[in-house]
């Protein structure tokens, strides 16, 4: 299986990267790479195995439903490229 | 009397002692960061005046006549990924510039509170994506024992600060071995504690079922006092466990009588420098005729764990860097006529190569109809390199292998084969991968750089590996030597 550079184009869709040519040619060429070596897992029958998302078994982590300090308006906007009315600002995106 | 080459311990007892005030360590440590990061360039930001400020509230107390910690006063050096509140944090990204955290990390709130002395932030691979610091959107890190060589990574900038006598102790973190690969490449002691052992909160997320925060020092005392002040359950990351605290300082004994070592030869096969397999096997002598056994083992699953851990890392990190889009903080793009044109550049303009690519690997395998093939199938693989350490400890007490397969290696020399600088990384990753504790210390030289030795334990059995790399320093002096600068 060869990824195409369509597929790139969409895979880098998905994750809101714009790449130019170069880097969507360099790209392909070495996700293409990286999967001869993934394939490598193929060779292990896993069909019995359990998945393991975390290596220690935490379930729900449970507190009680206390209301607690949080941080002041403007320290949360303290890095806010652009900031109005207490909110972060960005460019409009509802037409009106 | 240099005293930027002690140890936090040695210089606890002089602080102690009222032999030194904690401004004079400060000073020294400052002035040794003006005299050689020039060329080390270890550090992204220094906080000199913060640090002397610091400093004033330590030696107050000790005019008080009040009892201080085991690091009270002791200056530290953090990796730039972990949050300090006032203080630039940029995981060496052009897209973290200028970001200014409004909170602190847990782990930087519980070191000052054990009154230690942050001098600065440290250069790390951009978002600690790397082996070698050369990834970093900044500069490159140097090695202190040889200038035209890499520091190792991502934690390079805090290795190499330690080495250097730019910081006394520092904190790294550890996805796949950036801890301990740097530390092995510096000549440093790296331990990177079980998963949940230290809490997270505050350190920007890569992969977040394998990072892991933990002390880089110049010797194994201070590795144990570290991980004393930094372990233990936080309310504010819920992936932390609550598992009793023990005694650290208490495991430093120079006894190894009775312990069983499995030496798994897989870890010595993959590229491992001979130089490296033999300075590793007369350590285990060594430990042998202080009383310990050991047997050479098979581990075959360890040949799956580098494709796994390039599955499972980018997966993790694609989801966990979706937030840099230039709405909260962080870079945004001057070109912003729509929203989803000033996220997508804002991230093409603020993200480095390595990064890009990792992101890639990792949204494609997320990526619907390549999800089982991939990520579920890493996952399975993972509970087989658990399950196979389970097994060995059931027989042993403590893994041994090289940290790394080879000493640091020339800057620029790696960066066009990419697989090459991650098997860099191949001896660290399977115990990442089963969220088990590790320890890496000097135990040998060649060509005259430093050779790690890669000690692994139990799940939350920190104290033997300690005990073991403990044991062996006692017993060796390569934890004394220095690098010429």
């Amino acid at each position: 299986m060869k990824l195409t550079k369509e597929e790139v184009e969409h895979v880098a869709w998905l994750a809101r990267l714009e790449l130019t040519d170069e880097e969507k040619e360099r790209l392909t060429g070495h996700l293409n790479q990286l999967m001869v070596h993934f394939e490598k897992l193929r060779e292990l029958d896993t069909t019995d195995v359990e998945p393991t998302s975390h290596s220690i078994p935490v379930q729900n982590v449970f507190r009680e439903d206390a209301v607690g300090p949080c941080l002041p308006v403007e320290d949360v906007l303290s890095n806010a490229p652009e900031a109005a009315d207490n909110s972060f600002a960005v460019p409009q995106v509802v037409e009106i | 009397m240099n005293l930027t080459a002690l140890t936090a311990h040695e210089l606890h007892d002089m602080l102690k002692a009222r032999k030194v005030s904690c401004r004079e360590v400060t000073q020294a440590v400052l002035e040794r960061i003006s005299a050689v990061d020039g060329q080390v360039r270890a550090y992204v930001t220094v906080t000199a005046d913060q640090a002397l400020e610091s400093a004033r509230a330590v030696d107050e107390r000790i005019a008080r006549g009040e009892g201080i910690g085991p690091l009270a006063g002791i200056p530290v050096a953090i990796k730039d990924n972990m949050c300090t509140r006032g203080t630039l944090t940029t995981c060496s990204s052009r897209i973290l510039h200028n970001f200014v955290p409004p909170y602190d990390a847990t782990v930087v709130e519980w070191l000052a509170k054990a009154g230690t002395v942050m001098v600065g932030k440290t250069n790390l691979d951009e978002f600690a994506m790397g082996s070698s610091t050369e990834n970093s959107g900044f500069f490159t890190t140097r090695n202190p024992w040889d200038l035209t060589r890499v520091p190792g990574g991502s934690s390079g900038g805090a290795a190499a600060a330690a080495s250097a006598d730019e910081a006394i102790v520092a904190l790294g973190s550890d996805t796949g071995g950036s801890i301990r690969q740097p530390a092995s490449f510096c000549g440093v002691v790296g331990l990177k504690p079980t998963y949940g052992r230290v809490s997270r909160y505050g350190l920007v997320a890569f992969a977040s079922s394998l990072d892991q925060i933990g002390p880089i020092t110049k010797d194994v005392a201070d590795t144990a006092q570290v991980l004393q002040a930094i372990a233990g359950k936080d309310p504010l990351d819920s992936t932390s466990v609550d598992v009793p605290v023990p005694n650290y300082l208490a495991s430093l004994r120079n006894d190894v009588r009775g312990l069983k070592i499995g030496v798994p030869k897989e870890f010595f096969a993959q590229g491992v420098q001979p130089e490296i397999a033999e300075s590793v096997w007369k350590s285990i002598e060594l430990l042998k005729s202080l009383g310990a056994d050991y047997k050479e083992i098979s581990m075959p699953i360890m040949e799956y764990t580098l494709p796994t851990y390039y599955i499972l890392a980018p997966a993790e990190a694609s989801s966990n860097l979706a937030r840099y889009d230039g709405v909260r903080y962080g870079l945004r793009t001057k070109h912003s006529p729509d929203v989803i044109t000033m996220l997508m550049r804002t991230r093409d303009e603020g993200f480095g190569a390595e990064v890009k690519q990792r992101i890639m690997i990792g949204t494609y395998a997320l990526s619907a109809g390549y999800y089982d093939a991939y990520y579920l199938k890493a996952q399975k693989v993972r509970t087989l390199v658990r399950q196979a350490y389970d097994e060995a400890f059931k027989e042993f007490d403590v893994l041994i292998s090289p940290t790394s397969p080879t000493v640091a290696f020339g800057i620029g020399e790696r960066v066009d084969d990419p697989f090459q600088m991650k098997l860099a990384d191949v001896c660290t990753i399977p115990v990442n991968l089963a969220g088990i504790p590790a320890i890496s210390l000097t135990c040998g030289f060649h060509d005259g750089l430093p050779i790690g030795m890669q000690i692994m334990g139990k799940p939350f059995d920190e104290e033997t590996i300690l005990r073991v790399a403990y044991a062996f320093e006692q017993n060796t002096d390569y934890h004394n030597r220095k690098p010429a600068l």
